[in-house]
């Protein structure tokens, strides 16, 4: 298991001018980059964000575009991993943090959390690489392989879950922008906008 | 009184060419077939199928946001189905998107059989989303003004296709 605040830290090294769209690790890496390449979108809608970055990366082939999603997330919606293997963008790269659990709600468990093989189930999907990997020492070694080769590629990460069980009204805002205002600054910044 | 001519596939894909539109993110329905073909063909025309059709929202707001002009094909069905999504990603994101929306069911006079056809237009009506029904081809300008009203709104726009048993399935 590794801390997302650490496997964040340690792929910011490796970014270099890559889209981040920060899903489940918003928290953790607005602290580290904010820039309008950083995609903080909190959660529109559970299960997208796959399908957003799927999208980005389609609209923008020439620059990587970095997903941290959630197991919860995709299993909401696994047949989009069938329709990001067919698309293939090579510059996505696909990231899952896998807790185990529902963190926002209280902890409870993911169906299935101790026995699915993400990895295998992307690879069964047609993602050309996948892999899981559930130690920090791992993830540093592996990460620059991961990055220089081409998309799509999924990637499993075993993460402690950092449950939240104060209620929701409650809780710390971590976002600065609402979620519409960072699209358009992104597009702003793409020189996309009409 | 002579029935107006069906809706074409060559008509919808006019209005897709002259509207801009770079990508279709869709579910094949039973109205959409000949439109496949005719959009297949198009090697300016990006086709991203999907398995679901609340996956379709996302990956549109993901083409918006890099800059795509995005529409989605999907049934009544799947629309109704897709509400968290359209809510989120779409409206939520502010996507000036259109939609077609096969009509499932549609009768024209209200009287149908079909419970998606009876609960199509209380839930664009519930999520407060501006439609237009086309029937035919004479109707397809319609098409054009719901593009135009996605870009001053901001918002996704519903075209409903109520010619099922028409043109779109030769």
């Amino acid at each position: 298991m590794m801390h997302t605040a650490d496997l964040l830290q340690i792929f910011a090294e490796h970014r270099n001018d890559a889209i981040v769209i920060s899903g489940r690790g918003g928290k953790h890496w607005i602290a580290l980059s904010d820039t309008v390449t950083d995609i903080p979108l909190g959660d529109p809608a559970m299960g997208g964000h796959a399908g957003f970055g799927l999208g980005l990366a389609l609209a923008q082939p020439n620059k990587r575009v970095v997903l941290f999603d959630s197991e919860g997330d995709i299993l909401m919606s696994l047949g989009q991993l069938v329709t990001i293997a067919e698309q293939a963008p090579e510059n996505f790269y696909h990231f899952i943090l896998d807790n185990e659990v529902y963190a926002t709600t209280g902890g409870q468990p993911v169906p299935g959390s101790k026995v699915v093989d993400y990895a295998a189930m992307a690879k069964a999907a047609g993602y050309p690489r996948a892999f899981n990997i559930d130690a920090l020492d791992d993830f540093r070694d592996a990460l620059p392989g991961i990055l220089s080769g081409p998309g799509p590629v999924f990637v499993s990460l075993k993460v402690w879950p950092e449950v939240e069980n104060t209620p929701i009204g409650q809780r710390v805002r971590w976002r600065k922008k609402s979620a519409d205002k960072v699209v358009q600054d992104l597009r702003e910044a793409l020189g996309v906008d009409r | 009184m002579t029935e107006a001519a069906a809706l074409s596939p060559e008509t919808v894909m006019r209005q897709m060419k002259d509207n801009g539109v770079t990508d279709i993110v869709w579910l094949p329905d039973s109205e959409t077939n000949w439109l496949y073909l005719l959009m297949q063909a198009d090697p300016d025309l990006r086709l991203i199928g999907v398995t679901r059709e609340g996956h379709a929202c996302s990956i549109a707001a993901g083409l918006f946001s890099g800059g795509r002009k995005p529409m989605m094909l999907i049934q009544n069905t799947g629309m109704l189905e897709s509400g968290d999504s359209i809510r989120g990603w779409l409206m939520g994101l502010n996507i000036p998107i259109v939609l077609m929306v096969g009509y499932r069911g549609y009768t024209r006079h209200g009287v149908n059989t079909d419970t998606a056809a009876t609960y199509t237009e209380r839930f664009l009506m519930a999520f407060g989303l501006q439609f237009y029904l086309v029937e035919n081809d004479a109707d397809s300008a319609r098409i054009t003004i719901a593009f135009q009203e996605a870009e001053r709104t901001r918002q996704p726009v519903v075209v409903l296709v109520g010619d099922e048993y028409h043109g779109f399935n030769r």
